[in-house]
């Protein structure tokens, strides 16, 4: 008998219900929101502008604290690459600071050693070393990106927000991006929630889609 | 050509700038006679090769005199700004980041206070401390805090929705590190702005307070004392009022266009 092994849990949601408020009547956006996503796959998640696709995202990521039900993380808390490749760089800080930063705060390494790893993350994400003392100025948008990706990956996060981060980019550098995302998928076994507008993207990229609409969240199409 | 216009503003205001805070710095170290040293017998000299600004009533040197005054207005208006800027950045950045309850309250008390015009307050708080150069520093220090913190709250509001200061909370930054390592280094073109305007605030608000008497105290120079001692004169001895005022509005002119060269050439918002 063949024994198949289970991918591990990395985000479960348990009927979520967000809104806000406007003036003294609380406007609902989400309500019972429930699924699971695992180790390893790509899941899309689409829906019409004003959805609650962001919403959603704010819950998973803990930035909005005013929801009703549960969501549970079973990896390390989950990061985000957003769609802006020029706003999500902070512009007064060289690459190797903003990817230093997340060892500074969790502590424990040398500047050396700081170095070393942002250099190695830098490598990983296909981008020279010497981007260590550029200003993101000095890059592209898909470089940028990449930082961005970088950045994410130096938390030691399993679980990518993906928030339309290559709607900015042009075709080429889109595939590029696309190629990466998949191999650092493979290699090191990231789970990504993509958010996009663009279904051919999605049905190209992701194994599974979400699909958000009146309040409520579900499969479009599953394995 | 607005672009040009821009670039010549910077230029131009650092050169003046350079060239007036250099004067003022000479002035600390050398003038060319003793400034408080009365002559009797050069009362309202005319400019000529032995006194370049001519003497005053007392047959002081002017531009003795306003090269030391320029320095107790420096020092009064650095020490303004420093001291509102200071408060005002931490009212401002936790105000601004934090919002709630502590952002509406203190705000409140920042409107009451801004309500009050800043040399009126200062003026106030001369009447209850008494005069002296440091008091009048403390004083339009402590009445320039609202315009800093106000200026530095909307930057802060605008820049904590910042995609990258999101990305920082993610990964865990502390929010002291936030406030003042991620995001303070994006306000400072708009700070460095702000700070010229309050150290030009300062230079007249002082030398208003000195024409009335209550800056900086006699034998002590100070520009807007020698303004106010030289109105009596202008008929006599112009050159005693000519100079002092156009050292001020040289000053003002410079760091005036600097900082809004500052804002124009580094951004800030705008």
């Amino acid at each position: 008998m063949e024994v198949t092994a289970v991918p591990e849990k990395v985000l479960e949601l348990h009927n979520v219900s967000a809104g806000y408020k406007e003036g003294k009547k609380v406007k609902q956006i989400l309500k019972d929101v429930s699924f699971t996503l695992y180790e390893g796959e790509i899941v899309g998640l689409v829906g019409a502008s004003g959805s609650g696709k962001t919403t959603l995202c704010k819950c998973i990521l803990g930035l909005l604290k005013d929801y009703e039900g549960q969501v549970i993380h079973y990896a390390n808390s989950p990061q985000m690459v957003f769609q802006d490749p020029y706003g999500s760089l902070n512009p007064k800080k060289t690459i190797g600071w903003i990817l230093e930063e997340p060892l500074k705060v969790r502590g424990g390494f040398s500047g050396q050693e700081r170095r070393k790893q942002a250099e190695e993350m830098l490598e990983q994400v296909h981008l020279q070393k010497d981007f260590y003392g550029r200003y993101p100025r000095e890059l592209s948008g898909g470089q940028r990106q990449r930082v961005s990706i970088a950045l994410a990956l130096m938390t030691g996060t399993k679980f990518i927000l993906l928030d339309e981060p290559l709607s900015a980019l042009d075709v080429t550098v889109q595939a590029q991006m696309i190629a990466l995302l998949k191999e650092l998928q493979q290699k090191e076994k990231i789970t990504y929630l993509f958010v996009s507008h663009d279904l051919d993207l999605v049905s190209m990229l992701c194994g599974r889609v979400l699909y958000v609409s009146g309040q409520n969240v579900r499969w479009l199409t599953e394995d | 050509m607005r672009r040009k216009i821009k670039s010549y503003n910077f230029t131009i205001g650092m050169v003046i700038t350079v060239i007036m805070v250099s004067l003022i710095i000479l002035g600390f170290f050398w003038t060319p006679y003793d400034p408080e040293k009365m002559q009797g017998s050069l009362k309202l000299a005319a400019p000529g090769l032995k006194h370049w600004f001519g003497t005053d009533q007392f047959g002081r040197d002017v531009l003795s005199r306003v090269l030391s005054g320029a320095g107790s207005t420096l020092i009064i208006a650095l020490g303004t700004v420093l001291i509102g800027s200071s408060a005002g950045i931490l009212l401002g950045a936790v105000t601004g980041y934090m919002g709630g309850w502590l952002d509406e309250a203190l705000m409140r008390v920042n409107d009451a206070v801004a309500a009050f015009p800043s040399v009126l307050l200062a003026l106030v708080i001369i009447s209850i401390w008494d005069t002296g150069t440091y008091k009048v520093m403390l004083a339009l220090g402590i009445a320039f805090i609202p315009s800093f913190a106000r200026i530095v709250r909307g930057e802060f509001l605008r820049l904590k929705e910042a995609d990258y200061v999101t990305s920082a909370r993610l990964i865990g930054v502390p929010a002291h590190r936030i406030l003042f390592v991620h995001i303070l280094p994006n306000t400072l073109p708009a700070l460095l702005s702000a700070m010229a305007i309050g150290f030009n605030n300062a230079v007249l608000a002082e030398a208003g307070m000195s024409y009335l008497g209550i800056g900086v105290q006699p034998p002590d120079a100070s520009l807007g004392r020698m303004l106010s001692e030289a109105q009596t004169y202008l008929a006599g001895g112009p050159w005693c009022a000519i100079f002092p005022g156009l050292f001020l509005v040289l000053l003002v002119l410079g760091v005036g266009m600097l900082g809004e060269g500052i804002l124009d050439r580094f951004g800030g918002g705008r």
